[in-house]
């Protein structure tokens, strides 16, 4: 596409969108299982803020009491050292007590942080260079379906996601629902999590992973029950063939342009498996696994120079003219 | 029968002439050649120093970019690939090129000093040690600087570093320069154990050992029992990514937490290398500043002692998100938190040795105060992230920089400057300039909190590690420009200990043998000391010498006059045993070095660089080994 | 400061043997480092071994004569080892003489039975995590192997120089006491190689 109209868009694509990210801080549990953790935290800091107060205040006193006078170093009474030796050996034993109850402390948050529910909603994720997988399994073929870089969960059940790598090792991490877990190559992890409260939370990739491991996030809704259902059967279905021109257009773009090389659309002959599913990618939140906030310019931006906002990704820039471009937006855009 | 004319010993000279005889036999020849084949330790030790220095600037330099770039969100002061460079060349060179070869450096200066011998053991191992260290850091530099720096992280995670997904050359020059280094670290381990084991001054019994040779004694025998972990790693990834092998292929039987088992059974002892001697310079700065022998000394040793073993049975607290089992990652917490008591134990010790001291506030004292209170802090905070929980969150993110960096520079980085300011004079003949130290201490201090405290805060409010940028909604620009402008600051103050050493070096006040009024052999000879430490070997009484009698200085006679001789003793009592012969000059471990250095280079571009790189290295070990028909080789 | 002599040690010797010379204690922290280098090696492979549902990958056990013959001679070797360990002690100049051609010998032989050994395995080192950590292994061991000939081998030729001097014994003692540390390295390696694979 024309060089002026690209650069007239990356504006538009660094624009921060306000608070649409989701909340990513371990400071802010909206999980069952950050709640916990939190909590161990908070009995940990105050314990390390006493002792380091107290080693800070020590030190204080000792170097401004009053001393003895005479600069002679081997001049040692007995009674100072046979006191400071009971001393050492008593702050020794109060270190070992803190530290052993310190102990017992954390491994009873870690049974209650890694506690299985059989119940759990099981999904599996793939990690790839730099994008995530998301198995939305099932008993039955016809209610599993895959996506990518979103996942939706209903609030107050329990969500296990099985975790894989396609190449590197890469690391599960949505702070505000619960601690991260790696997912390894020629392994398979798990981890569980309770979303307590409805909302957007923000993950992102925490073992780097190679040139982009900046930007592979993704993000977690969690939706009350009722509302997950619905979405989970919409996601289900293949994507509505667009009946404008506008629409049809981009539908055969991306097919003769080789989108469909790398992406797969269910419902049409869109089929790669390289890439993202963007059956409904509509209806995501973020493009590029939470590079950007998803809109009609940043969606716009990425086609056009995938390279330029995630220098090295394995997704090429696409020869596109200006007119086929805004035609595969508006393709993509109603991919709800 | 020929009744052997007896040569001239040291009990037949007195005074100047003894002192210029020995100083002839001694010294290195002067010139270039010279410097080439020193094996003085004092001059191995200086140029490792300078050296260990040298890439701290450069390491330091990369993470001022690493700041830039991240003080502002989407920042495009550095491209990803380039910081992703930047920070692996970061950890690297810290981790390998400066905090390990800097702490053994202060050893093969001091140790023979404090023990009171002549040189250190196997001095032309040691030089070897230092060309190994050199060319090695100068690979891996010279290697960045032509774009194949390594670009992987520190650590090297497979699959990451293996050839299916970073296919160039670069893990295989980290790898191999983790290969240059270890061999250096595990040379002046074995050095320093002989020297403290056999060359100890007579009646230097255990128990008068000095604090710091004690620490040094611990931390050879963990590089000895930790470093060949990474060498089994390195070696094995250089071998996956050269012929193929399949140690970390999961498609083939092998697994990517081998990688990671074998990598952190090294990495958490390798933290401990590098504190363990900044607490035996607390130990001598403190006795000296606090004007008393440090409190609790068996404490302090079996601190050390405990210490050593336990760092071996904690490198699972790197792996707690692997998904490992339960129970065994508990029993990890339960250990990596319990390493809290013996370094506790030695800092209550000093703490006492400052309650009942008449603290001196000069600026050797004012790093170890420093030290004190940022060592501390680090320490809690690793308690928090040895709990499983509290490390599901924080295990990855900038609450893990914060921690490592507060025990680090705290630990090691903060007594590292003391030991500066303290032993400089006794390296240099000069003083350096108390009132740069005093800014020097202060710019450290406030630069490092600052730039340093807010990671603490900022991983736990969601930003992970090694990330080359961030958007602007994640609401952590501020904290990261504040991080930044701190590590101006901090970096500030190492400009300012250069501005220090160079003026010193010229302009500083003369020193004297003992400016500081100290215990340890090491200041009973002058400052710089001449190439023979000792005129005559000293004999020890009392663990404080120099406190116990400071006008005169036993001593035994009866050495060689005629060639280079130290005494040996026995382990314990420190009997006099033999009079060892010492090697003089030489270039083979120079020659040897470089043989070593073709072969190790070779080896990562072809494997048949082991058939041709092994005949150069077998005839320069010939040549180092070979008797030279000196007098002492022929008795 | 003054100096006080308060002791002459001139009568001391200028070399000796065992514990009381420095070479044998430098041999003793290479031993423990190179120890440790074996102890890492072999827990890779109890490693791999317990992470792989079939042992060995794509490969039978392997064969048993090489790696056990190797054991017989190395063993057998101590005897020549220790004569030789005592001619130096004595300062024995013909009897050292005839002890190192021996070792070097027995070094070559052990060496040819390591190439068979090689050249007989059952896996190669790019067939799986198996074949590379058994020829990591192997490897390892060669290493110290190939490195104590050559020690062994300088050695021989310098007892017959003009540099035979009363000192070289004690660097005799110091190579007998490093053979015996490639021989008792060999042990558990030979039941891990060869026997771990068939229980």
């Amino acid at each position: 596409m024309p060089v002026r109209m690209r650069t007239a868009l990356v504006p538009f694509a660094t624009l921060p969108l306000a608070a649409c990210a989701g909340r990513q801080s371990a400071l802010d549990p909206q999980g069952l299982q950050s709640n916990q953790i939190l909590q161990t935290l908070f009995i940990f800091l105050i314990v390390a803020a006493v002792i380091w107060t107290a080693v800070v205040v020590v030190l204080c006193i000792g170097l401004l009491r009053r001393k003895r006078h005479a600069d002679q170093p081997l001049a040692l009474h007995q009674g100072f050292e046979r006191t400071s030796g009971y001393v050492v050996f008593g702050l020794g034993l109060v270190t070992l007590i803190i530290v052993l109850g310190l102990s017992i402390v954390s491994y009873a948050g870690q049974r209650t942080v890694f506690a299985k529910d059989e119940h759990a909603l099981t999904l599996k994720i793939i990690g790839h260079q730099w994008w995530w997988e998301i198995r939305y399994e099932d008993d039955s073929p016809h209610q599993s379906f895959v996506t990518a870089n979103e996942i939706r969960i209903p609030t107050g059940q329990p969500v296990k996601v099985e975790l894989e790598s396609a190449d590197v090792i890469h690391s599960f991490w949505v702070p505000s629902l619960t601690g991260k877990m790696d997912l390894i190559t020629g392994q398979k992890n798990e981890l569980q999590f309770t979303a307590k409260n409805p909302g957007v939370y923000r993950g992102q990739c925490a073992e780097f992973c190679g040139l982009q491991h900046a930007h592979m996030a993704f993000a977690v809704l969690a939706l009350p029950p009722d509302e997950y259902g619905r979405w989970r059967d919409h996601e289900n279905q293949s994507a509505t063939s667009p009946t404008d021109t506008l629409g049809k257009q981009g539908e055969q773009l991306f097919r003769a342009r080789g989108c469909a090389l790398c992406h797969t659309i269910r419902g049409t002959l869109a089929g790669g498996q390289l890439g993202p599913d963007l059956t409904h990618v509509g209806s995501r939140t973020t493009i590029a696994a939470g590079t950007l906030p998803m809109s009609s310019a940043t969606l716009g931006a990425w086609i056009a120079d995938p390279q330029h906002i995630k220098p090295g990704s394995n997704m090429p820039k696409m020869p596109l003219q200006s007119g086929e471009l805004i035609a595969m937006i508006h393709y993509l855009e109603q991919l709800k | 029968m020929v009744a052997e004319q007896r040569e001239l010993r040291d009990d037949a000279l007195n005074g100047l002439q003894l002192s210029t005889r020995m100083e002839s036999i001694w010294r290195t020849p002067s010139g270039f050649s010279g410097a080439l084949m020193s094996v003085d330790h004092k001059v191995v030790g200086r140029r490792y120093i300078v050296t260990a220095f040298a890439f701290l600037l450069l390491g330091g330099l990369l993470a001022v970019l690493m700041r830039v770039q991240l003080a502002k969100p989407e920042s495009t002061f550095l491209s990803a690939d380039k910081y992703n460079q930047i920070f692996t060349m970061h950890g690297s060179t810290m981790m390998f090129l400066f905090a390990v070869p800097v702490m053994e450096a202060f050893a093969v200066y001091l140790v023979p000093l404090m023990v009171g011998t002549r040189n250190i053991a196997f001095p032309r191992l040691n030089a070897f040690s230092y060309w190994m260290f050199l060319f090695g850091g100068c690979f891996l530099w010279i290697s960045f600087a032509l774009n194949v720096g390594p670009d992987v992280g520190w650590f090297a995670y497979v699959p990451l570093s293996s050839l299916q997904y970073t296919p160039t050359k670069r893990p295989d020059v980290w790898a191999q320069m983790i290969t240059f280094t270890e061999v250096a670290a595990l040379a002046v381990s074995v050095e320093i154990v002989v020297t403290v084991f056999k060359q100890r001054a007579p009646g230097m019994t255990l128990d008068r050992i000095p604090l710091f040779v004690w620490a040094m004694l611990v931390t050879s025998f963990l590089v000895m029992f930790a470093m060949p972990s990474i060498m089994v790693a390195s070696t094995s990834l250089i071998l996956d990514r050269l012929v193929n092998t399949r140690f970390y292929d999961s498609s083939s039987g092998g697994h990517p937490l081998l990688w990671q088992h074998l990598f952190w059974f090294f990495g958490h002892p390798e933290v401990y290398i590098i504190f363990i001697p900044g607490t035996g310079m607390v130990s001598a700065i403190l006795a000296t500043f606090a004007r008393r022998p440090v409190v609790g000394y068996p404490v302090v040793i079996l601190s050390l002692i405990a210490t050593g073993f336990l760092s071996f049975g904690l490198w699972v607290h790197h792996m707690f998100v692997t998904g490992l089992p339960q129970l065994g990652a508990g029993l990890f917490t339960a250990s990596s938190m319990l390493i809290a008591v013996p370094s506790g134990l030695q800092i209550f010790c000093w703490l006492a040795t400052l309650w009942d001291g008449r603290p001196v506030y000069r600026t050797p004292l004012l790093f170890v105060i420093g030290f004190i209170v940022i060592f501390v802090m680090g320490g809690l905070s690793g308690v928090m992230v040895a709990s499983v929980p509290i490390d599901t969150q924080v295990h990855d993110t900038y609450f893990v920089v914060a921690h490592f960096h507060y025990v680090l520079i705290g630990g090691a980085v903060f007594p590292l400057i003391g030991a500066v300011y303290y032993w400089f004079p006794k390296i240099t003949g000069r003083m350096l300039s108390e009132r740069l130290g005093r800014w020097n201490f202060w710019l450290a201090f406030v630069g490092f909190n600052v730039a340093f405290f807010p990671m603490h805060i900022l991983g736990l409010i969601g930003m992970p590690r090694r990330v080359y940028t961030y958007t602007a909604d994640m609401d952590w620009a501020h904290l990261n420009l504040l991080s930044s402008g701190g590590a101006l600051i901090f970096a500030l103050s190492f400009a300012l200990l250069l501005a220090n050493v160079i003026h010193s070096l010229r302009n500083g006040a003369l020193a004297g043998d003992n400016p500081w009024d100290a215990s340890t052999l090491e200041w009973a000879t002058s400052s710089p000391p001449p190439p023979q430490n000792f005129d005559r070997i000293p004999v020890v009484k009392h663990r404080d010498p120099l406190w116990f009698d400071n006008e005169s200085l036993p001593v035994v006679a009866g050495l060689s006059a005629e060639r280079r001789e130290v005494l040996l003793t026995s382990l314990a009592e420190a009997e006099p045993q033999i009079r060892e012969a010492s090697p003089e000059p030489s270039i083979w471990p120079l020659l040897t070095a470089i043989a070593t250095t073709v072969f190790f280079i070779g080896s990562i571009f072809t494997p048949w660089a082991v058939l041709w790189g092994t005949p150069p290295m077998a005839v320069a070990l010939i040549g180092w080994f070979w008797p030279a028909g000196h007098k002492e080789d022929e008795e | 400061m003054r100096q006080t002599i308060v002791r002459n040690v001139g009568d001391l010797p200028t070399y000796g043997y065992g514990p009381q010379s420095g070479p044998w204690w430098g041999a003793m922290g290479f031993m423990a480092l190179e120890g440790m280098g074996f102890a890492l090696a072999i827990g890779a492979y109890l490693y791999l071994y317990a992470v792989n549902p079939t042992w060995p990958i794509g490969a039978t056990p392997p064969d048993l004569w090489p790696g056990t013959a190797e054991v017989i001679i190395y063993l057998l070797s101590i005897i020549p080892n220790e004569m030789t360990n005592r001619a130096a002690h004595r300062q024995d100049l013909a009897r050292v003489r005839t002890g190192l051609i021996v070792m070097s010998l027995i070094g070559i032989a052990l060496l040819v039975l390591r190439g068979f050994e090689f050249a007989h395995l059952n896996t190669r080192w790019d067939n799986s995590a198996y074949g590379s950590i058994v020829w990591l292994i192997l490897g390892l061991h060669t290493t110290h192997l190939v490195t104590d000939l050559g020690d062994t081998v300088v050695l021989t030729v310098l007892m017959f120089t003009l540099h035979a001097k009363p000192r070289r014994f004690s660097d005799v003692t110091d190579n007998v006491f490093y053979w015996n540390f490639v021989v008792l390295a060999w042990l558990p390696l030979y039941a891990l190689l060869d026997w771990v694979p068939r229980l």
